[in-house]
């Protein structure tokens, strides 16, 4: 079965004092129709660089440089800006994490939506008006066909990110980008839009990339996983698989870093030491090794860049297999 | 001996200001009667959404805001009461470290001269300060060599580092931590949170620890106090609160929680609350959480006095009277809840 969506050998960069800064760096990812892939990492792994670039929503100076975003088997970077302009919206809907942002406080949440339907198809402004109304009801706003015509502020952040998300499933996409959906809300609205997305995900067949950096969340609602670090996944499979065993020592320090609320009291955290490097400043070798408890000169850690193997379950690491049982 | 910190009745209203033409809007009750104490060495967590109340709670016990009713004692003295030099008396003992570690320091000031700031406020001289400065810098684990860098030449979790250093720096016993870690990524809150463990176990600091993060406060906290709408709702020892929770509030929250283990989460049935926190500028009558709470309509449906309130029918006492916090499963756990016995 093709992917829904697909990425293949993705570099974005963006120029430097001493040539390109690779922002990510080659890039494979796929989601299947009614698929959940979660994409965690820190802030600057690249998590969301690689789905601005797949769109062609990154900013100027940066640009994609080598690398496929296949949307159904059609890669949206060899469109012309028109047509990948179209393709957005209409097939692969997109959520960002701030609901505030992304809604136009002078226009009533009905005529933004209504704005999207009519950008793409030809009806008219009062059957526009009457679907709004009905994608509200869909992403369970409470009296929809009245709170059509109010505006954002008369939301609260999580009706607003209710809205943002019936914005992006008006057209039927195939596939729906989240970006950290639910880091703005609050705990108990964050576990009903993550329940409305898995609905919608299964009641539309749609393929969902839920770009996170939250493990209980990817726990929650994802099927398959992908790691990333300074700019490169270095470990993707079944939710299951990296959690029951993750092969990655980021993974695996990750997972040790975060306080559990079902833990025994007293646990100590085990916390990565340092942080991240700068993306124009990234070791040779592993981007990792600086930070690994399992670094190690013989293995090429410093020296060679590792590339991720496995099957069905990856990791980019030259220690794999020697790191579990001490993990 | 008396607690270190004692917190009476603390109120605190913002007036709702005037429309252009419209009626003044009614005042939000940010911080609506709380009472609690903290011991020394002590650290009490304190949850909450958003408009929950709990950042303003912890601006009015260092008086950062002042109060609109209620009292807070701090070392036997009163704090509400003090003069504005009795208060500067007291500040270097009470400190406050802020969520944002970009926006809490001064882009122009140096490592050194941001911790030093409070120490030369106080009387250090400045040479004593920058050098006392440096050496803060290595007890939260920068380099001393860093004294001359600004804050923009640090990562996030340095910066809250410097932010932790300038708070401890007059050696106080208490200090208020709004949301300390919640800016950084995970793998660094991890060497924050055992900054802050280490300290406390070396200088027997008093923390008031404000988070959302239900997982974080666990790891940090001796006891907990949940925050809904301007009240603590519940109150006990941290175990008590997590392993059974009295109100339904706390136990749809620590519901919500997603847990890193997917075996779990897929097994796991959720209680929700229904829609979302109220405002503190309409409070519901009765039980502030009434219009939102699952076991309300549990109980109203096997058959109490029942009246009918948001769009349904809720227990009387629910809707009628505002539960106090009293004791509910013995030791030191509290809940504000009429029916704090239900499953």
């Amino acid at each position: 079965m093709t992917a829904a969506f697909e990425l293949r050998g993705l570099t974005a960069a963006v120029p430097g004092e001493k040539g390109a800064v690779r922002l990510v760096e080659d890039v494979s990812l796929s989601v299947r129709a009614g698929e959940t892939l979660a994409v965690v990492g820190e802030s600057g792994s690249g998590k969301t660089v690689t789905f601005t670039s797949a769109l062609g929503l990154l900013p100027k100076p940066g640009r994609v440089i080598a690398g496929q975003a296949l949307l159904e088997g059609e890669d949206l970077l060899a469109l012309p800006p028109e047509q990948l302009r179209r393709r957005r919206g209409a097939r692969i809907g997109m959520v960002f994490q701030d609901p505030l942002t992304g809604l136009n406080p002078v226009f009533t949440v009905g005529e933004q939506i209504a704005e999207v339907l009519r950008a793409h198809l030809p009806i008219s402004r009062r059957e526009a008006r009457d679907r709004a109304a009905a994608l509200l009801g869909r992403v369970q706003i409470p009296d929809a066909a009245r709170r059509v015509d109010d505006y954002p502020h008369q939301f609260s952040g999580g009706m607003r990110q209710r809205v943002l998300i019936a914005m992006a499933i008006a057209l039927g996409p195939r596939v729906l980008i989240a970006d950290e959906p639910t880091t703005a809300l609050d705990v108990t609205v964050q576990a009903q839009v993550l329940d409305l997305l898995g609905d919608l995900r299964a009641s539309e067949g749609m393929g969902m990339v839920l770009i996170t950096h939250d493990l209980g969340v990817v726990a929650r609602q994802a099927d398959r996983v992908a790691v990333m670090y300074a700019g490169r996944v270095v470990e993707t499979g079944t939710v299951e698989e990296v959690f029951r065993a993750p092969r990655h020592p980021y993974t695996i320090s990750l997972f040790r870093s975060i306080p559990e609320i079902d833990a025994p009291a007293g646990t100590m955290l085990a916390p990565i030491a340092g942080s991240p490097p700068d993306p124009a400043r990234r070791p040779p070798g592993c981007a990792f090794a600086p930070r690994c408890f399992a670094v190690s000169d013989a293995h090429g850690c410093r020296s060679v860049r590792p590339d991720l193997i496995g099957a069905g379950h990856f990791a980019a690491c030259h220690r794999q297999g020697a790191i579990e049982v001490a993990a | 001996m008396s607690p270190l910190l004692e917190v009476e009745e603390l109120r605190r209203s913002f007036s709702g200001g005037r429309t252009l033409f419209g009626p003044r809007k009614p005042d939000v009750r940010a911080v609506d009667g709380v009472s609690f104490t903290l011991g020394r060495g002590e650290t009490l967590g304190l949850v909450g959404e958003t408009g929950s109340g709990k950042s303003t709670l912890g601006r009015l016990v260092l008086r950062l805001i002042e109060p609109s009713a209620g009292r807070v004692r701090f070392e036997g003295e009163d704090v509400t009461a003090a003069s504005s030099s009795g208060l500067r008396a007291m500040r270097p003992r009470m400190q406050m470290v802020f969520q944002d570690p970009y926006g809490s320091l001064d882009p122009r000031m140096t490592a050194a001269e941001i911790i030093a700031e409070p120490m030369t406020a106080h009387g250090v001289r400045r040479a004593e300060a920058m050098r006392r400065a440096a050496d803060m810098l290595g007890r939260v684990g920068l380099s001393p060599a860093m004294a001359a860098r600004y804050p923009n030449e640090f990562s996030g979790g340095q910066r809250q580092r410097i932010g932790i250093a300038r708070a401890i720096a007059l050696d106080p016993a208490l200090v208020v931590l709004d949301e300390p870690v919640s800016a950084l990524d995970v793998s660094v809150q991890a060497q924050i949170l055992n900054l802050l463990a280490d300290i406390q176990a070396r200088s027997g600091v008093s923390f008031l620890f404000i988070a959302h993060d239900l997982a974080v406060v666990r790891h940090v906290s001796d006891r907990v106090a949940v925050m809904y709408l301007g009240r603590v709702v519940e109150m006990a020892p941290r175990d008590a609160l997590y392993g059974a929770p009295r109100h339904p509030y706390t136990v749809s929250l620590l519901s919500a929680v997603p847990r890193p283990d997917p075996a779990k989460e897929r097994a796991k049935a959720r209680i929700r609350p229904i829609g979302e926190i109220g405002s503190a500028a309409a409070l519901p009558s009765g039980c502030r959480f009434h219009p939102r709470c699952p076991r309300a309509r549990l109980v109203a449906a096997r058959g109490v006095d029942a009246v009918q309130a948001a769009g349904t029918r809720l227990p009387r006492a629910c809707v009628e009277q505002d539960p106090q916090l009293s004791p509910a499963g013995g030791g030191a756990h509290l809940a504000a809840c009429h029916f704090p016995d239900e499953a």
